[in-house]
Formats: C-alpha cells, structure tokens, sequence
C-alpha cells in the first residue's frame, strides 16, 4: 500500500502546463529523490500536494484518503510537512519558537487555555519545550535556541527548515532543496543527516534536490522530470544510465 | 492561587487609588476634575490601543476599523442601561446601590463586548481573506459602515447623539478593565496559540504549511481585540454619559493606530506607553491652540525618522527588567563574576 499516490496530476497555469500527467506513487519509509532541470515542475509538484495550488486534474491519495482541495494546514495536520526552496523562518522569533509553532497542531491548547492557563496547559507547554529542544538537538541547533532564526548562518537556516517540519510529526516529509547553497561537507553531513532522520522516525522522504551527489548519495528511487512530465523512474545506478535523462541534462548529440 | 493574591491585591489598589483620586477617601488628595478625566480616558486608550496591538502588531493584519467596534460596544451598552437598567436593577434590588450599580455595568459591558466580538466576526471572515493594504481599506470601510448605521437608526439617538445613561464607569472600572486587557492579551500571546498568531505575522504561507489553520487563527484574534475595543466602547460612554457618532470616525481608528506605533507595533508594554503618551501629547500641545496638530504631526514624522519601529520595538517590559524570564528562555550565559 502505498503512502502518498499521486495518479495523472496535471497542474495548467494558463497555457502552461507545469506538471502533466504525473504518476508516482511513495512507499511508507522510501527515500524517494524528484529531479529535473530547472522549471521543470518540481516545485509545483511540492505546491499540489501540499495544497499551496489545486491541481486541474488527476488524483492525490494519502493514507489512502483524497487531500485534493484540503488546506496546507490540514494537509500538514494529516502527516505531510515540507521545506521552502527560498527559505520561509519566522525571522523575529527565536529558533525554538520556530520549531514550537510546528509542534502547535499537535497540540490541543488554544485560545482558552492561554487566557485561564490551565494545569493542563502547562504541562502541555513543558511537554512542547522538550520535544522542540530536543529536535533542535538533532539538528545540531540547540546552542542557538535563544537566537532570532533571521540571524542563523544560511546552512543553519535550512536545517532549521527541517527541525520545524519535523515538530509536526509527519508520515512523509517533503525537502525541497535542502542542500542549496551549502559547501560539499555541509552537503555531506546533510545526507547522513537525512538517512538517520528517515531511519530514526520512520517516515518517507521525497526530496528535490539540484546536488546530483546527494540525490545520488541517499535516493533509493530516482523519479526524473522533464516539461512537468516524467521521463525516467527508477534506481540511483539505472537513471545515471538512462539516455533519455542524459539527454535531457545534457541535450542531444 | 499566586494569580489569585496578585488579582485581588491589584483590584484594592486600584479601589484605593481610585477613592483618593475622586476625593471620596481624603479631600486633600483630591486632584483636578480635568486631570482626573485625562486619566481615565488614558485607561480606556490603553484597552484601545492594547487589543487593537493583538491583531496588527501580533497577528501582523493591519486593520483600521476598530472604532467601530468601540461604537457597537457603546450603543448597545447604553442602550440597555437607558432602556433596561431599572429592570436590570429590579432583580438584584436586595443589593446596595453601589453593587447594583457595578452589575448593571458589568451586564451591560458584556454583553456590549459578545455585540462588539460578533461584528468582528461577522467583518472578519470575509475581510480576513485579504492583506495588507486591501485589508487596511476594507476594514475602514467596514468601520464607516457601522457609524453610518448608529447614525440612521432613531432609536439610539442618530445624529443627535445619545444620552441618559447612567455614570457608572469611574477609574475604579477602567483601570480594572485597562488591566485585565493587558493581561489577557498578555498571556494570549506568551502561549501556544500566540505564537502561531506571530508565526502569521512573520510568514502566512509557512505558518499554514506547519499546520496552523491560519484562517482560523486570525479571525479568533480579530474577534477577541473587537470585543475588547467594545469594553472600551462601553466604559467609554458610561465615564462621559453622552455618545455621537463623531467620536467612532476613521480619525478614531487612525488615533489608536498612531498609538500602537509609537508605542511599537508587537510590545503591549509599548501600547500602553503609546496610548498614554498619545493624550499626554495632545493634551500638553492645547497651550499651542490651532498649531497643535502640526505640532504633534511633526513629533510624529521625526518619530518616524528616529525610530520606525516604535519607541520599545518587540520589547516589553520583562525585558528591561531582566530577572523574571519567561520559562521557555533559556537562562543568560554565564558570566565570570
């Protein structure tokens, strides 16, 4: 049974055609990389599933429910999380807050408890903190808890990224470049870093990513796209190989 | 139980203070009627400017009408105190006069306060959809609405204006009511819920994307700050037992707006300085008659210049006073002693 089924999604805006009849299908517990050459639709695939866009047509099944049409947050709620390609902190407040605004939906607290403050609330509240700290922990973060997220060094920015996706305890979690602008041992330690999150909490990682080592490097499935379309779904080793990809990449002799 | 010491502790003194004020404990002390009205009428800019920080400076939704939810919470307020009071009165006729009188005018600030909250809700669900300066001119337009309105109906006076009600806000009630605003919204923005109204402010799209439904967030915080502005609104008309339609205008709104920013937009500790330093300034300026707004324009703009983000920024007093952090914090590193 697969975890998140997307089946003949296309995404129109206009007359362009972003994403076209894309099939693709996660197990639980996949490490699954998205590829393609730059505007050939990655993001907005990120942007159907998530419900930031409605997809025209074509299906979306997560756990085995439709999320065509839900909210982000709902969504989110449901057990995906993702990432932002250009970075998306909550500059003014600290990274701890940060990851604790993640871990509100699986709260219960809300208006009425924050004004009564309630027993309740409290432990809740001491509960949160643990966890968030102990995300920042491995993220390699928590000396910088107290700190505004604006005024992270970039590498730290995008690994808080992840920490705060992680507070909403997904299923599947979407990365969308995390190795962007980061120097080759940044990039290295961000791969072990994605193999022990998968390993350690059990999810399904479906990465876009620009870095052909760490797609290489971590992918177990390698789903390549090209004008929104697929061209190639297979192995790190078979797209390597694959004619269709490297002409793609590489344009035609 | 600490919050229920420091509840009671805080209502005598301002019982206290408020008898020395208006003379009723020692004549000696007794000060000014005209300062004392400044006074109050502070205290009431302060639940203004406070509730109105909860949606624009916090949840970073600029909106422009809250002077119509000071107007609902007035009219419907006096309303019923002209109209039911004696029927309000009637039940707890047992009590002394005093009594009666504090629950007729908590009975009617409440429900002021559901009519004010209710009209946020009913304003906010479809204007919340829109941002930044769209939001700003539909929220001013709603707040014209609802003036236009008090203005057509007879029954509350029109355009005359509406009198009779009885005196029963004094400093007493304002400053209970200028506290209890201050602490509520206080804690609303220290807790779970708040921090995602900042996570709004900071970025709508990454907030819904870690599961806030931010539609839900936003119209919560503009109904709890409208039914504020509606307490307001009531203490408002029970101080000066006289309302027009005048007072709510946009220029109404624009003041608390003037307020919350010099104040700095996101510091309750900022509101409450910018509400009282706002009617320091133009009662102070009085003395240069028909050149004290320009007087006061020009304190703006070089404000503005000096220091854009207010005079306190995000701080609040904690900060300042630096022992008592909260316990999300971590403590201060170490220093060497």
């Amino acid at each position: 049974m697969a975890l998140l089924e997307l089946s003949g999604v296309t995404m129109r805006f206009g007359g362009l055609v972003a994403v076209n009849a894309l099939d693709l299908a996660l197990e639980p517990g996949q490490l699954y990389g998205l590829i393609g050459r730059n505007g050939a639709g990655k993001t907005t695939v990120f942007n159907v599933i998530t419900g930031v866009y409605r997809p025209t047509s074509g299906a979306i099944r997560f756990k085995e429910h439709s999320i065509v049409g839900e909210r982000s947050g709902k969504i989110t709620r449901r057990g995906i999380a993702r990432t932002f390609q250009n970075i998306r902190l909550f500059g003014e407040m600290t990274v701890l807050e940060n990851v604790k605004v993640a871990a509100h939906c699986r709260q219960t607290a809300d208006l009425g408890s924050a004004v009564f403050r309630t027993p309740a609330h409290h432990s809740e509240e001491r509960r949160v903190d643990e966890q968030s700290r102990e995300l920042l922990k491995i993220f390699h973060l928590e000396q910088f808890g107290g700190e505004k997220a604006k005024n992270l060094p970039y590498g730290s920015q995008r690994r808080l990224e992840i920490a705060r996706a992680m507070a909403t305890l997904p299923r599947l979690l979407l990365l969308d470049e995390p190795a962007a602008g980061m120097n080759p041992q940044e990039a290295r330690q961000l791969m072990d870093l994605i193999r022990w999150v998968r390993d350690h909490f059990d999810m399904a990682i479906l990465l876009v990513e620009h870095n052909m080592k760490v797609v290489m490097g971590v992918c177990e499935t390698v789903h390549v796209l090209d004008y929104g379309a697929t061209i190639a779904v297979g192995t790190p080793a078979e797209i390597q190989n694959n004619p269709k990809v490297i002409e793609a990449y590489l344009g035609g002799a | 139980m600490k919050a229920l010491v420091r509840a009671v502790a805080l209502v005598a003194v301002l019982f206290v203070v408020s008898g020395l004020l208006t003379g009723s404990l020692i004549e000696s002390v007794s000060i000014s009627p005209y300062f004392l009205q400044v006074l109050c009428l502070a205290g009431i800019n302060i639940i203004l400017a406070v509730s109105l920080n909860l949606i624009n400076g916090f949840t970073g939704q600029f909106s422009i009408g809250h002077a119509g939810f000071m107007a609902i919470g007035a009219y419907v307020s006096s309303f019923l105190s002209i109209t039911f009071g004696d029927r309000i009165r009637g039940v707890v006729s047992f009590a002394p006069e005093a009594v009666q009188n504090s629950l007729l005018l908590l009975a009617v600030l409440a429900v002021g306060a559901l009519c004010a909250g209710a009209a946020g809700f009913l304003v906010g669900v479809p204007s919340l959809r829109l941002r930044g300066d769209y939001l700003a001119i539909v929220t001013l337009g709603f707040g014209e609405i609802i003036r236009v309105f008090i203005v057509n109906i007879d029954a509350v006076g029109g355009a005359r204006g509406l009198g009779g009600m009885p005196k029963l806000a004094n400093f007493f009630w304002i400053y209970l009511f200028a506290a209890g605003t201050v602490a509520v919204v206080t804690r609303i923005v220290g807790s779970s819920f708040g921090r995602t109204l900042i996570a709004i402010r900071e970025d709508e799209i990454a907030a819904e994307a870690m599961g806030v439904n931010t539609t839900r967030a936003k119209v919560l915080s503009f109904v709890v700050s409208s039914a504020m502005a509606g307490v307001a609104g009531g203490l408002f008309a029970h101080y000066l037992i006289y309302l027009h339609p005048n007072s709510f205008t946009f220029i109404r709104s624009f003041e608390i707006i003037i307020m919350i920013v010099i104040g700095g937009l996101g510091s309750i500790t900022g509101s409450v300085l910018g509400a009282v330093l706002y009617i320091t300034l133009t009662e102070g300026l009085r003395q240069f008659a028909q050149y004290r707004m320009v007087a006061f324009s020009l304190l703006l703009v070089i404000l503005m210049i000096v220091r854009p983000q207010g005079i306190l920024g995000h701080r609040e007093l904690r900060h300042f006073l630096g022992k008592r952090r909260r316990a999300s914090e971590p403590p201060p590193p170490a220093v060497a002693a």
